[in-house]
């Protein structure tokens, strides 16, 4: 080997000229990719929310999703207080633009969630939730939810879309988790999901949610049956997570204030 | 080592010379990523484009590369490589990049990858490099895929996401076996196909490390 090319001033250029080489293709390659990732991302989301209201067409085309999305509308609601928010609160300009599940790690924009009350292993909520709703001759017929928690490895990220009476579920759907394949990785299995249908979230005071997973499933004559759903098999702690994660972020804590208001009326 | 051809780089590794199977490298996302054949194919092509144009680059500039640091040279090149295959995943195969999550930027750790580049790559010319790459992700991907094979066929009931054995929880007769949906699985059908590639290729057993000699002398009877 000659030494010409073990001199520090040869090491250094050669290290310095790789580095601007590769961060040119690395930076031209996100750049010019940007677009149809982002597209990508948005259109996944909206398959997911068009997913649990259960008005996916079957194989819908990117054009299609973006069709039948169009009905929904998308507002932003301060958890808080129940009421809807301008976008300009959260400094977006579109809400579709709002994430917030970064802005529950933003300080200014979440709450700590004190342990006691954090059923769903959360540790922070963000303060304006962004929620989609869909009206017909000016009825709400539907709200879709996006609610997530920890199951046993990972945070289930989901939507539940609720019917026009904010008390019947009509479909629950997580698009992104890390739970075991077979077993908690279930959830995605739409006989599973279908179980869901129908099921009513409130008791008679409509403040506190009841949803139960149960073992061994549910019987036709069971009691409260409106209410309880047929566990995982083989996934216990999942099961308790999906249990947990739902009746927080359809309880007091989550949209229950929302919920109220927009059932009575006032927002 | 002799004159190699570019035929003997580009197919040796797949059966004969298989990175998995003799080397026992890249274990880890043979482990990961072999629950369904799709998301398998998705990252079989990752790495045999990884390991070929990383090898490529490598080729190109490695009379320029200083001894000293020439380690971080191939893995900056490997690194970037991943990047750009990320990103492009990302942008055209949504739900698979979605799938494979971390283990696309996890390439940047196959041994595979990094082992070409410096035990080939850095002595022969780039064309050779080239297919050595292709030869070597061919050799894994063909490794991965009879995993995943049986993991997807035994573990879903299904192939490419098709079902074939309609399971019970989908109200069929299928009982699933949900072990071959867990990472260790992989590892014994890892284990099965090297016995078998071993079996019929026995020159790719390798010599003991030391033989017990036979007992020789008798104590307290």
């Amino acid at each position: 080997m000659s030494n010409s090319k073990e001199t520090v001033s040869r090491t250094l250029i050669v290290a310095l000229v790789l580095s601007i080489v590769f961060s040119v293709v690395v930076s031209t390659a996100a750049v010019v990719l940007r677009p149809a990732q982002i597209k990508n991302q948005n259109l996944d989301i909206k398959t997911n929310i068009l997913s649990a209201a259960g008005m996916l067409p079957q194989g819908a085309g990117a054009d299609e999703i973006e069709q039948v999305f169009a009905q929904f509308e998308v507002r932003l609601v301060d958890l808080e207080t129940g009421d809807f928010v301008e976008p300009s609160s959260v400094n977006v300009q579109d809400p579709m633009k709002y994430d917030m599940y970064k802005a529950a790690s933003d300080p200014g924009m979440s709450t700590s969630i004190p342990a006691s009350e954090d059923m769903a292993g959360i540790k922070r909520r963000p303060n304006v939730a962004k929620v989609y709703t869909l009206s017909e001759n000016g009825n709400l017929k539907r709200v879709v939810l996006p609610i997530h928690g920890y199951g046993l490895w990972s945070t289930l990220y989901g939507f539940m879309s609720l019917e026009g009476d904010l008390n019947t579920i009509e479909g629950l759907g997580f698009y992104a988790h890390a739970e075991t394949p077979g077993l908690g990785g279930e959830v995605d299995n739409p006989r599973w999901k279908s179980q869901w249908v129908g099921k009513e979230l409130y008791g008679e005071d409509k403040t506190e949610p009841q949803i139960r997973l149960i073992k061994g499933g549910v019987g036709a004559n069971a009691a409260d049956k409106e209410h309880k759903v047929d566990a995982l098999s083989g996934a216990t702690l999942t099961s308790r997570g999906v249990q947990q994660l739902v009746n927080y972020w359809m309880g007091d804590r989550g949209y229950a204030p929302f919920l109220k208001k927009l059932r009575e009326g006032e927002v | 080592m002799a004159e190699v051809t570019a035929k003997q780089v580009l197919f040796e590794p797949i059966f004969s010379n298989n990175p998995i199977g003799l080397q026992i490298l890249g274990i880890c996302s043979a482990l990961a990523v072999t629950t369904s054949m799709n998301v398998t194919i998705v990252m079989c092509l990752s790495v045999i484009a990884v390991t070929a144009f990383s090898n490529l680059a490598v080729s190109l500039v490695r009379t320029q590369i200083p001894g000293s640091i020439r380690i971080i040279v191939q893995m900056t090149i490997i690194a970037s490589l991943v990047i750009v295959v990320d990103q492009i995943l990302k942008a055209y195969a949504y739900e698979i990049s979605k799938q494979l999550s971390v283990f696309v930027g996890l390439i940047i750790t196959n041994c595979i990858v990094m082992g070409r580049a410096e035990g080939f790559a850095m002595k022969n010319g780039p064309w050779l490099s080239f297919l050595d790459g292709i030869g070597n992700g061919m050799g894994y991907s063909v490794m991965l895929l009879f995993v995943a094979f049986f993991r997807e066929l035994l573990g879903a009931g299904s192939l490419f996401g098709v079902t074939l054995l309609s399971p019970v929880n989908e109200g069929g007769w299928y009982i699933t076996n949900g072990l071959l949906l867990l990472p260790p699985s992989a590892f014994f059908i890892i284990g099965l196909a090297i016995w078998g590639l071993r079996t019929w290729m026995p020159e790719q057993v390798e010599e003991p490390d030391y033989k017990m000699s036979r007992h020789t002398h008798k104590e307290a009877f």
